[in-house]
């Protein structure tokens, strides 16, 4: 474009419309879910690699367990439930229902990490921890890094609710704190059957 | 309608999403005990697993309700890569049976 084409139709004219219509924040989320996406595939196909060439795979998991990872997944997917009512709520402007809903999910997902964290102590108590071989390893590598995500995930609603409620944040800022929610629970529902419930199979 | 009226309905519209994922949880976790071979359970599994990946990515996280664009640019590479990863697999089969270099 000229100087003289600028002069007339200004600088945003050299701006391209979005090809997906959703705001720069929000494709960046996009972005990070998909790049942790592959990273937890690759952490998963490694667990997978490992306990088909291991040949005494360590199996710990029993029905106390199982109790706990049910429990586990009910109260992630219901964040996610949750999270959704607090996008929605934030984007028609109800900032004290977006708020509860996202003290909601903040609730759910301590609950989760503390049932984790239960589940981990437990496995301690049994002399299985990350340095006790292949098992150990991969399993507190795996749950380990989601639990991270977790952790990260309720600490961010925590400033982000903060400062969307002091109006320093825009419903936008809510909506994309949902969907890395939403990917954790996503990626929880991989780790589940790959890395619990395989341990009931003959 | 009131906002606080609209942010129910939101709940009440992904609340069918909810129950099937949690409806899924369970066949996996009813599976699991059923007298499957490993390798059968893992594909088994992580079959429904994938289902609810799905229904988490069209509903919850809306990419059925983007421009077809961001899901053609994001989702069609990233499987492209995860299955990529799966030619360790037989690999892997090779180390059980501590045969390097086996046909």
């Amino acid at each position: 474009m000229s100087e003289s084409e600028m002069a007339v139709h200004g600088h945003g004219a050299l701006l391209e419309e979005s090809p997906y219509a959703i705001p720069s924040r929000k494709l960046t989320m996009w972005l990070f879910i998909i790049s942790d996406a592959v990273t937890f595939g690759a952490f998963l196909f490694a667990y997978g690699y490992i306990r088909v060439s291991a040949a005494n795979w360590v199996r710990p998991f029993e029905t106390g367990s199982v109790v706990n990872v049910i429990l586990m997944t009910v109260v992630l997917i219901t964040s996610s439930l949750t999270m959704l009512g607090a996008a929605d709520a934030s984007k028609d402007g109800d900032k004290a229902k977006a708020m509860r809903f996202l003290y909601s999910t903040m609730a759910l997902g301590a609950v989760f990490a503390a049932l984790h964290l239960r589940e981990w102590f437990e496995l301690f108590g049994r002399h299985i921890t990350l340095s006790s071989g292949l098992f150990g390893q991969t399993f507190f590598t795996i749950t380990g890094l989601h639990l991270l995500h977790v952790i990260s995930g309720v600490i961010a609603m925590a400033v982000i609710g903060a400062k969307y409620s002091s109006g320093r944040l825009t419903p936008g800022h809510v909506e994309s704190m949902g969907l890395y929610w939403h990917f954790v629970d996503l990626v929880w529902m991989f780790v589940v059957p790959l890395v619990y419930l395989t341990n009931f199979a003959h | 309608m009131s906002a606080a009226g609209a942010s129910g309905n939101v709940i009440r519209k992904y609340l069918p999403v909810y129950f099937i994922l949690l409806a899924i949880f369970v066949v996996e976790v009813f599976l699991s005990f059923q007298h499957f071979a490993t390798g059968m359970l893992v594909v088994i599994l992580l079959l429904l697993a994938v289902c609810s990946a799905t229904l988490g990515l069209m509903y919850f996280m809306h990419l059925a309700d983007e421009r077809r664009g961001l899901f053609l640019t994001l989702i069609p590479v990233t499987i492209f890569v995860l299955l990529m990863m799966n030619m360790f697999w037989s690999d892997s089969v090779r180390l059980l049976h501590m045969r390097p270099g086996a046909q």
